[in-house]
């Protein structure tokens, strides 16, 4: 026989057995993003919850005016506002219990401030005093993270620890929809579903990183199908629909905790304001794209289903709106005094312990620092 | 006749212009990174590009560093001349995998077969009140890794000269720039650009003869100005403008510390590791015999880069320079 009938005789064998090591189509997202308010899932809401969040979220919307008016006035270096997304930020805070840790962005000073850190202390950052201004370990809050998505891993890794110290301790961490773009988001995700982590990836999807649309950003069908990919599953949701978000908020640490493993949630919602102070969004967008998605305002859709539902009357809107009022005024008063700076603390906490090179060098800074007070000193002698 | 008078342009400008006008001579220069195309970057740095030459030449990418220098590396592989964008200092260290595994050793990997005609800007430095990981000096990272240029400009002039000698090189050139010195102003023709020194030339800005202050990018105003107080305490001091830290160029720095016999070497970057450490090393090995004092380092200290209501004790500063200045064991002279 010639080698090419050989050939001809060979049939190959099948490959041995394949199946998918997960199914996936429970994994899927939904094809709209889940809603509750305005629809009849929102007959089952629990109406103090609904209430909860309505404070909340009128607070935290003055809390963006307050700081975004701290920032024109010179208080705030800068000041990424989440007005819009405060559904989103006020819902992270809430489902949380006492022990779990949230992992937040720059953009999430209110998600921070919603979990009890002092605002003060969070918008330390901001305001450029330092660089964290809150116990990471008071609140089990983890530092503002701005390089992007470098805080998913850690988030993963605080969780994996808790699980294998035994603490039903669920990690929830947030991220923008550009900072999905990055590896660090892929490494997050693959390494949580791999170690059955009890993460929550909370992607707020606003529409923009920076100027640039989502569309430049993805072109997976959603960024909440990308769950599938890693074997978690991906949920959608109504970004602005407080209750929405709360409820599948909640649903994926309850997951987490009972050892379900991680979910990627995402939040479809929309940066009312430019990225910062800084940005001038009119270079990449235009006013119709913001109007319509100020009348999808998170604030008036709780509102009208609490009165409609005569969950909420006008006294409870005003005593919402006194109580943002007064956390406001603490506020603004608190951030227009001077912080309390001193040079020398630029060589605190560099190592547990300094070093000689920092002992000398802080030296030098005292010297400086004294010969200028000396001059000063001399020249306000000499004016007298 | 009439003379048109030249009117004053910024650093950003001349920058912008130089990207301009090399996509307009050379149709395989491409620009790419976060928001440059439609905002025309968060400096405005690539301002009008992506109107003038279209979206595939200047390109928002996804949010992602490596793979904007990843991706790069590939389109460099097939006759393109990428300029990538990495928004701030600090965002640009995903794109280290890339920049130090691939960037820098392509050439000599492939024995010269393969080179890699990116430029990497990079907006660095402090003193814009930057919150953190808005200031980083990271030019010791790329100086330490062999195969790549370090650039940096000082005026607006060499911000366009060296921005397009830095395009058109056919080695990776990571392109610092100046993120203060952004909006200073000088007399500058975009349609006559002056001719500047090559990459690898360091320039005298200042002659003196008592001592020579050793700069690069932001911190060449600062030591123009030092010099400018320090006549009144009767010392006469040279600036040298690096220009280019990768390649090295020893001899007008060697010249000039032979003339003055010290020299103090002033950067924002860290002292400790950083780029002030191999110069006064190179200056002691090549002129030990010229010099009348030890070479002092002003730089950044040794502390993660701080706060921007405290940036201002960290920055080598006027003060800072001269007490360096003083400590140039003048009383041997006598
Ligand atoms: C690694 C890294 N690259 C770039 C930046 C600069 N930057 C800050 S915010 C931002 C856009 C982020 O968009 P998104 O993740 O959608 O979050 P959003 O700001 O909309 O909340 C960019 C590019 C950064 N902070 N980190």
């Amino acid at each position: 026989m010639t080698v090419m009938e050989q050939r001809g005789a060979y049939r190959p064998s099948p490959p041995p057995a394949w199946q998918p090591r997960t199914d996936p189509a429970p994994l899927l997202p939904d094809a709209e993003p889940y809603r509750v308010l305005g629809t009849e899932a929102a007959g089952k809401a629990d109406p103090d919850l609904l209430r909860r969040l309505y404070a909340q979220l009128v607070r935290g919307r003055r809390y963006n005016t307050q700081a975004t008016a701290l920032t024109k006035q010179g208080r705030l270096a800068v000041y990424p506002s989440s007005t819009g997304q405060e559904a989103c930020e006020v819902a992270a805070a809430l489902v949380l219990e006492e022990r779990d840790w949230l992992f937040p962005s720059y953009r999430d000073t209110l998600a921070v401030v919603a979990r009890g850190v002092d605002p003060v202390e969070t918008l330390t950052l901001l305001r450029g005093d330092w660089h964290n201004g809150y116990d990471p370990h008071a609140h089990r809050v983890a530092p503002l993270s701005t390089p992007l998505a470098t805080q998913l891993p850690h988030a993963v890794g605080l969780a994996h620890a808790a699980r294998l110290k035994g603490d039903d301790v669920v990690a929830l961490a947030m991220v923008g929809d550009g900072g999905t773009s990055e590896g660090d988001f892929h490494e997050a995700l693959n390494f949580a579903a791999v170690w059955q982590a009890p993460v929550v990836f909370l992607v707020q999807n606003n529409g923009f990183a920076i100027s640039v649309p989502l569309a430049k950003q993805t072109a997976a069908p959603s960024l909440a199908h990308k769950a599938v990919g890693y074997g978690m599953p991906g949920r959608l949701v109504d970004g602005n629909d407080a209750a929405a978000v709360h409820e599948v908020l909640g649903d994926a640490v309850r997951h987490a905790r009972a050892g379900g493993g991680p979910t990627l949630v995402e939040a479809v919602t929309y940066r009312i304001e430019a990225h910062t102070n800084a940005d001038d969004a009119t270079r990449y967008r235009g006013d119709a794209e913001v109007e319509a998605w100020r009348a999808h305002d998170p604030i008036r859709l709780l509102e009208q289903e609490l009165t409609t539902r005569g969950l909420l009357d006008e006294p409870g809107v005003e005593a919402a709106r006194q109580d943002a009022e007064e956390m406001a005024a603490d506020l603004r008063e608190r951030m227009n005094q001077e912080p309390e700076l001193d040079p020398m603390a630029l060589f605190d906490h560099v190592y547990a312990e300094t070093t000689a090179q920092l002992r000398e060098q802080r030296a030098l800074l005292r010297a400086e620092l004294e010969a200028e007070q000396e001059r000063n000193d001399a020249q306000e002698g000499g004016a007298r | 006749m009439t003379t048109v008078a030249v009117k004053p342009a910024t650093m950003a400008q001349a920058l912008t212009r130089a990207m301009r006008d090399a996509m307009a001579a050379d149709p395989t220069v491409h620009v790419l990174g976060e928001d440059v195309g439609t905002l025309g970057g968060v400096f405005r740095v690539t301002d009008g590009l992506a109107k003038e030459f279209g979206e595939d030449r200047c390109t928002d990418t996804p949010l992602a560093e490596a793979g904007i220098l990843g991706t790069a590396v590939g389109m460099a592989m097939y006759g393109l001349r990428p300029v990538v964008e990495m928004q701030f200092d600090a965002f640009a260290y995903p794109a280290f995998e890339q920049l130090i595994s691939h960037v820098s050793r392509m050439r000599n990997r492939t024995r010269g077969r393969m080179p890699l005609p990116i430029t990497v800007r990079v907006p660095y430095g402090g003193g814009i009140g930057g919150v953190e990981h808005h200031s980083d000096s990271s030019e010791a990272y790329y100086m330490a890794t062999p195969g790549l240029h370090v650039v940096t400009p000082a005026t607006v002039a060499d911000a366009y000269g060296l921005l397009r000698e830095a395009i058109a090189s056919d080695d990776p050139v990571v392109f610092l720039e100046p993120k203060r010195l952004y909006w200073s102003k000088d007399t500058w023709d975009p349609e006559h650009p002056a001719d500047v020194e090559p990459i690898g030339r360091a320039v005298v800005r200042r002659t003196g003869r008592d001592a020579t202050l050793i700069t690069y990018g932001p911190s060449v105003p600062v030591c123009l100005e030092a010099a400018e107080a320090a006549q009144a305490e009767g010392w006469d001091l040279e600036v040298v403008d690096l220009r280019s830290l990768v390649p090295f160029d020893d001899e007008t720095v060697c010249a000039a510390v032979r003339r003055t016999g010290r020299a103090v070497v002033v950067h924002e970057a860290t002292g400790f590791g950083g780029p002030g450490g191999e110069i006064a090393a190179r200056i002691t090995e090549r002129c030990f015999h010229h010099l009348e004092a030890p070479v002092l380092r002003v730089a950044g200290f040794d502390i993660p880069y701080p706060p921007p209501m405290l940036e201002r004790h960290h920055l080598p500063g006027v003060d800072r320079i001269l007490d360096a200045v003083a400590r140039l064991q003048w009383e041997a002279e006598g």
